[in-house]
């Protein structure tokens, strides 16, 4: 077993939304989540856009301040004070390679930021010789290092993006959606990228992402999201073959699945209806209001993730 | 032979760009039956959504068809004019567009688009029209449509406005229906509802669907036959089990190897090298053969021509002839 690298206990992300003159309601964009990442693990999270995350990737970075709860790194919290130093051993890899990278500044700036930023680098030799290594480590042409981002095509970007997370050595980076905004034919190459690298460097990742076959293909266990709360947790194996929320259930048959005849084989469990608002959300479960097993109970009471054996957690009264 | 519904005879569109003209489409054919649903897939800049704009003839204004034919029942759309253009997309052709927020008019109602689309193209008026709107919008699925006429597109989620766009292309009832990447922007869920009722609303309808996506299991999921498209040509087409399971095509080969499937979980994937073509710098022979494990000298210099397989199945590569070769001689 992998001992624990990151810990998030209760993390909760509220943002202020104004209503009216002097007022404002808290949106609850991730609610009470916990989960544990070991060293070269990685968990994937899912769920459909709105159901916190992102957020939640970016809170555990500090990107936004977080409402409460907290987040361990190698047993130590991460707060405001230390943020700094915690960022040369956490990174993050975003969505969109084209907003993400400076039109302004060369590959070689781009990548040499982080190395400047944490004063990594003794002299320019060194800091240029280590550029050219991290290009290399994620299959960019080093003679491109003074061409700018725009010259790249989305795949090249990306990994002028790894490159850049890269840089600093971090043990963990959270990937945000890393291969949704790419090519099909490209998406396979920076997948297989991110798991050589783990192989090599030993980091987990939190990869977080929408397609649940590429998150299956990459993670060891996943998370399930749905309006600010992890609904089920578990190895990703167990969750695809055995998933035992009525959420997850439904959300793995709606995905449809590149092979005719498995996939017109299949029962397909359309779910009724739109996620409901973040800002108005069902009291207790907040998937009641679409599922097809609720009871009283589940409007009563939100449902807390329980383990139902073998590291299988579930947060629901029915099954 | 019986008159097709539609057929597109060596079509190639290009676009006159600043830096120079991009053969976006390139001599391509395919016919389509009534009652059909045919999956176009192929990446970012294969054509495939120039494809069906060039149908509706839709192009950008620097977008131009120059050259091939398109027959619709027998009549060559490229030469109508505009007015028979018009009379044409809504009533015998309708598109579903990706994005539904930008495809819908912000500063009018639902109801006021819909009918619109009815006034225009049908002889329903008044009452008669409005009554037409709440049946369609009850027919997508849209529970309390006297309510929802009255709303504004950002009044609704994603998934209601795709139901809106479906209503308003099936409101006059068309012979085909063009979907362009449908629910690439909404949520797997809502992916899986709108997928429901297009093929229930096509079996209720009978007309034509043509599905325009980059998105392999969606094309499994709903097609009959499947046109592959790279750089602007046909690479391979064929029933969906041909297409699947035996793949003759060296870029649909790589492509069902490089996406993460049920049978490949634990094996690495096998990515298609190298990056995207260059529509304004397109190879001589075979588009794909740049970033192509098989190619060979020909493949650079001469465009491969399609090879019918067998009756379900034709393909464009020169691999599959030097195989056939190689078992001629073996024979010899």
């Amino acid at each position: 077993m992998h001992d624990t690298l990151v810990e998030v206990n209760d993390l909760k992300q509220y943002f202020p939304i104004r209503t009216g003159i002097g007022k404002t309601i808290p949106l609850k964009a991730v609610d009470d989540i916990s989960f544990t990442i070991g060293r070269g693990e990685t968990l994937g999270l899912v769920g459909e856009s709105g159901c916190g995350k992102t957020t939640a990737g970016r809170s555990i970075l500090r990107l936004y301040e977080p409402t409460g709860g907290e987040v361990l790194f190698e047993g130590e919290p991460v707060t405001d004070r230390n943020i700094t130093a915690m960022r040369k051993k956490m990174q993050m890899v975003f969505q969109d390679p084209y907003s993400s990278l400076d039109p302004r500044m060369t590959v070689e700036d781009i990548i040499g930021e982080p190395l400047d930023v944490h004063k990594l680098c003794k002299n320019r030799k060194e800091r240029r010789e280590r550029i050219l290594e991290l290009m290399e480590t994620v299959g960019l042409n080093a003679e491109h290092a003074t061409r700018y981002a725009h010259e790249f095509s989305g795949g090249q970007r990306q990994r002028i993006g790894i490159a850049r997370a890269l840089a600093v050595k971090p043990d963990f980076i959270v990937c945000d959606e890393p291969v949704s905004a790419l090519d099909v034919s490209i998406q396979a190459q920076i997948i297989n990228m991110f798991e050589e690298l783990q192989e090599k460097l030993g980091v987990a990742y939190l990869f977080i992402a929408h397609d649940l076959l590429v998150v299956h293909h990459i993670s060891k266990r996943i998370a399930v999201m749905y309006l600010g709360k992890i609904v089920e947790l578990a190895d990703a194996d167990e969750i695809n073959d055995h998933p035992i929320h009525p959420y997850t259930e439904s959300l793995l048959s709606a995905v449809p699945i590149p092979d005719p005849d498995i996939t017109r084989a299949r029962q397909r469990i359309i779910l009724e209806g739109d996620v409901p608002s973040p800002l108005h959300r069902p009291t207790g479960c907040p998937f009641r209001t679409r599922c097809r097993y609720a009871t009283e109970q589940c409007a009563r009471e939100c449902p807390e993730l329980t383990d139902r054996g073998g590291g299988h957690q579930v947060a629901c009264w029915v099954k | 032979m019986a008159e097709r519904l539609l057929s597109v005879q060596d079509l190639h569109t290009s676009f006159f760009t600043d830096n120079g003209e991009v053969q976006a489409v390139n001599g391509i054919s395919f016919d389509l039956d009534p009652g059909e649903i045919l999956g176009i897939v192929g990446e970012s800049g294969s054509g495939k959504s120039v494809t069906a704009y060039s149908i509706m003839q839709i192009l950008a204004d620097t977008g131009k068809i120059t050259g091939g034919r398109i027959l619709f029942k027998g009549s060559d759309l490229t030469t109508w004019n505009d007015k028979q253009m018009q009379s044409f997309r809504g009533k015998n052709c309708s598109i579903i567009f990706q994005d539904p927020m930008t495809s819908l008019n912000p500063v009018f109602t639902i109801g006021n688009q819909l009918e619109e689309a009815v006034v225009l193209h049908t002889s329903r008026r008044g009452e008669a029209a409005k009554a037409r709107v709440k049946e369609f919008l009850e027919l997508v699925g849209i529970n309390e449509p006297e309510k929802r006429i009255k709303q504004y597109p950002f009044e609704l989620s994603g998934g209601m406005r795709q139901r809106v766009m479906i209503a308003m292309a099936l409101a006059c009832e068309p012979d085909i229906l063009i979907a362009d990447e449908p629910t690439t922007a909404l949520d797997v869920t809502i992916q899986a509802q709108i997928l429901e009722l297009i093929q229930s609303l096509q079996k209720k309808m009978g007309m034509a669907v043509i599905l325009v996506t980059h998105d392999l299991g969606v094309i499994a999921d709903m097609c009959d036959n499947i046109i592959v498209m790279y750089g602007g040509r046909i690479c391979e087409r064929g029933t969906a089990r041909e297409i699947f399971y035996n793949p003759k095509h060296e870029y649909t080969k790589g492509l069902l190897r490089s996406i993460p499937n049920v049978g490949n979980m634990k094996k690495k994937l096998v990515p298609i090298s190298g990056t995207p073509i260059n529509m304004l710098n397109l190879p001589k022979g075979c588009a794909f053969c740049p970033r192509c494990d098989a190619a060979m000298k020909i493949c650079l210099s001469e465009l491969p021509q399609e090879i019918t397989i067998n009756s379900d199945h034709k393909a464009a590569c020169w691999v599959n002839v030097k195989n056939a070769l190689e078992e001629v001689s073996a024979d010899a």
